[in-house]
């Protein structure tokens, strides 16, 4: 952790005091009299992305959990099926990915009246079901490859003895080897939602507003250009940071 | 089977495909994708040596401004610092061959795309290159050292091939996320394999087609350099004990 | 044996950097995004359509030595402030808003703005008709400021490009568009615009919807905007801007 006597060396006040000064110099040479306008917005946009990378991190561990164990131990007919999907989904852009699901399901859907007389059509011609499914399915690609290892590596001897104790199989994974397996990826956790919480403005380009589509929509309508990104950096930074933080507490209990 | 072929949309797909039609669209936006990945990949990894070497041995403010550099570039979103850098990088290059007196300076979308690509790259190839030279053993540059050896020849005749080992599976991994990165650049307008994919997409409205024929592309790059990288780490890991084997 | 294949990359890098510094090239930034029938890339990966064709008419007219370069449409107005272009024919119109950032040159065509919805609804051009649907609208446009303004009651999502509303249009993602009557009139008659019809023009309003499309030039570059308005006088009056336009459409749209 960073303590007050670090941040105390000469060379780090001095940069610290040139810091400052470039901050002052943003904030009076540069324009922001567009902010109050769009400050509304932006919080619904940014409420949407932290919405949007809560659900699909939940959502995609818990599908990375049966794709890692199926890989780990599963007979062939389950492990080559979830090695395929790992392996397709780390391996094209999660752009393509997202533009394949919306562009090609949105032109499928329109195909069958019956789907679009169904109830389930006001859900399915908005873009954040897309952009969920997208994200989700991403996240528990490369997820899952992490559980793989996870589950690979924990120590046999405390399966052998949880087995001759005659503990039920069910139990002994519950108990034991999922708990461990978590512990172990724990670490990693923190930067994979990190990399996800990156990953959220790509959905900007099917439509969902959040905080991304929010500053180019600032820039669409008044041609500013850096100060919009500038901001939005700086919030993903606060974002990234919280993440940091949050998983480094969860480690520590 | 064909009504679900037709369906889908994939029912003329052996024709749009061809090299002909759309098909050689898609082929060039590959090739631009992976001039891009190459470009970028390269810069990071120069970056990435100057900025490992400052890091762990570097003066103070060198070591500060280089955990900032790495810091920022892996907090923010790869699509916003490609905006940041696209604008911020034409504008301070004009303004450079302006104040030189020179004209102004044409940058090309490949050139561009490297150089946005290649500053996200250098950041990580920065920790991945650092981790490595720290595992090199103190002993052997030490021993370099006590023979008089100078800095830039210790460097090239033992630290980088003895890092190599253990840089390659990070390596491999930068120039997956490169090559995937370039995807990104077609928010900005490059004609690079994913807006290639999605011009000939929604013009031809057969989205299944290009959408699944563009990620079949990537695959075959990721598969190709996965097997590629496999046999490089195999080669720079030649005369180092093996670390599979080992009891656990 | 590594090191010089980094070096090669990176001076291939810097070469490319540099190459092709300093041409007398004017650079003609046009939207990377398909916009037919002004401006769309062929399988062959080449740019043709109406707005094209003037460009080249107005290049040679102009005598200027023209280059096309697309440029995600989102940023071609900081691409021309930010010089990777030197003017814009990208089918914009000349507006209040946009004038505070730019020049424009003189008109080069001028269409009205309609609106465009499903055959089988009834829906009409005015903010009561419209009230409670979900309108598409492309980013940065005029239609855009124009929805923002009078469709207050209406749901507005924005797109990157009118290709992605149409295409939601089709798929009934939007309940309607707003949007160019030319390239409208080109999406309805084809296979994909099956499914809709044009619903009419909005009620004008000069100051958002503008006067016409111009070419766009940084401000203070009046000797490309000279130039630039006299190409356009000139295949106005040389009959070159009728016989493109004969080409691509029945009637006149200047």
């Amino acid at each position: 952790m960073i303590t007050v006597k670090a941040l105390m060396q000469p060379h780090r006040i001095v940069m610290m005091l040139l810091f400052a000064a470039l901050i002052i110099w943003c904030a009076f040479s540069l324009r922001w009299d567009w902010i109050p306008q769009y400050a509304p917005l932006a919080l619904q946009g940014l409420w949407t992305t932290i919405w949007l990378l809560v659900v699909t991190t939940v959502l995609g561990f818990l599908l990375a959990v049966p794709l890692g164990l199926a890989q780990a131990i599963g007979p062939w007919y389950l492990a080559t099926p979830a090695r395929v999907f790992c392996t397709i989904i780390r391996g094209t852009p999660l752009l393509l990915q997202i533009w394949l699901l919306y562009y090609g399901l949105g032109s499928l859907f329109p195909q069958f009246p019956w789907i679009r007389s169904s109830e389930l059509w006001p859900y399915l011609r908005q873009a954040w079901p897309y952009a969920v499914l997208a994200l989700t399915l991403s996240f528990a690609g490369y997820e899952g490859e992490v559980m793989r290892g996870a589950f690979s590596s924990v120590a046999k001897g405390q399966l052998e003895a949880a087995k001759s104790f005659g503990m039920p199989r069910f139990t002994m994974f519950r108990r034991i080897w999922l708990p461990q397996a978590v512990r172990n990826v724990l670490p990693t956790l923190g930067g994979e939602t990190i990399l996800q919480l990156k990953a959220t403005p790509l959905v900007a380009t099917i439509t969902v507003v959040e905080i991304y589509a929010v500053s180019s929509r600032v820039r669409s309508d008044t041609f500013i250009v850096y100060e919009p990104l500038l901001l939005l950096a700086l919030v993903y930074m606060v974002l990234a940071g919280l993440i940091a933080l949050a998983f480094r507490r969860f480690e520590g209990v | 089977m064909t009504g679900l072929f037709e369906t889908l949309g994939l029912g003329a797909s052996a024709e749009l495909l061809s090299l002909s039609s759309w098909g050689g669209n898609l082929l060039r936006g590959l090739a631009n994708s992976l001039q891009i990945a190459v470009g970028a990949f390269g810069m990071g990894l120069v970056i990435g040596l100057f900025g490992a070497y400052g890091k762990l041995y570097g003066g103070k403010v060198t070591r500060d401004l280089l955990a900032i550099y790495t810091t920022v570039i892996r907090a923010v979103p790869e699509l916003v610092l490609i905006l940041i850098l696209y604008y911020v990088g034409s504008d301070i290059i004009n303004k450079i061959s302006e104040a030189f007196g020179g004209g102004r300076v044409e940058i090309s979308g490949v050139a561009a795309g490297i150089w946005v690509l290649g500053v996200v790259q250098g950041a990580y190839a920065t920790e991945v290159l650092r981790g490595a030279i720290k595992a090199v053993p103190v002993g052997q540059i030490e021993a370099a050292k006590s023979y008089g050896m100078p800095a830039f020849m210790i460097m090239r005749r033992v630290t980088i091939p003895a890092m190599m080992g253990f840089a390659v599976p990070g390596l491999a991994n930068l120039w997956l996320i490169a090559t995937k990165d370039t995807a990104l650049l077609a928010v900005v307008g490059f004609s690079e394999l994913t807006l290639e994919t999605r011009q000939a997409a929604s013009s031809t409205r057969a989205y299944f087609t290009f959408f699944l024929a563009a990620g079949f592309l990537y695959l075959m790059v990721t598969l190709f350099s996965g097997a590629v990288f496999a046999r490089i780490e195999k080669w720079a890991r030649r005369g180092q004990p093996s670390l599979k084997g080992g009891s656990s | 044996m590594k090191i010089k294949a980094f070096l090669t990359a990176v001076s291939a890098a810097a070469m490319l950097a540099a190459g092709g510094a300093a041409a007398e090239q004017v650079k003609i930034g046009i939207a990377a995004e398909p916009y037919p029938p002004f401006a769309s890339p062929d399988s062959a990966g080449n740019w043709v359509g109406w707005e094209i064709e003037v460009i080249e008419a107005v290049c040679a007219a102009a005598e200027l030595d023209c280059v096309i370069t697309p440029v995600a449409w989102d940023g071609i107005i900081p691409s021309l402030t930010g010089q990777q272009i030197d003017a814009i024919m990208a089918s914009m119109s000349i507006t209040e808003e946009r004038l505070k950032t730019i020049d424009f040159s003189d008109a080069y065509y001028n269409t009205p703005a309609v609106i465009v919805a499903d055959k089988s609804i009834d829906i009409e051009p005015t903010p009561e008709s419209l009230a409670g649907k979900i309108i598409g609208i492309q980013a940065s446009t005029i239609h855009q400021a124009y929805a923002q303004e009078y469709f207050k009651d209406a749901e507005l999502k924005v797109y990157q490009t009118q290709d992605e509303a149409n295409q939601d249009l089709f798929a009934g993602r939007i309940d309607a568009t707003q949007a160019d009557s030319i390239a409208m009139a080109d999406f309805v008659n084809s296979d994909n615009g099956s499914c809709c019809e044009i619903k009419g023009a909005v009620a004008d309003d000069p100051a958002i919807l503008g006067r016409g499309v111009g070419a766009g030039v940084r401000k203070g570059d009046t000797e490309l905007l000279e130039a630039l308005n006299k190409g356009i006088a000139a295949i106005l009056a040389d009959g070159t801007h009728e016989k493109i336009t004969e080409g691509y459409f029945t009637t006149s749209i200047y």
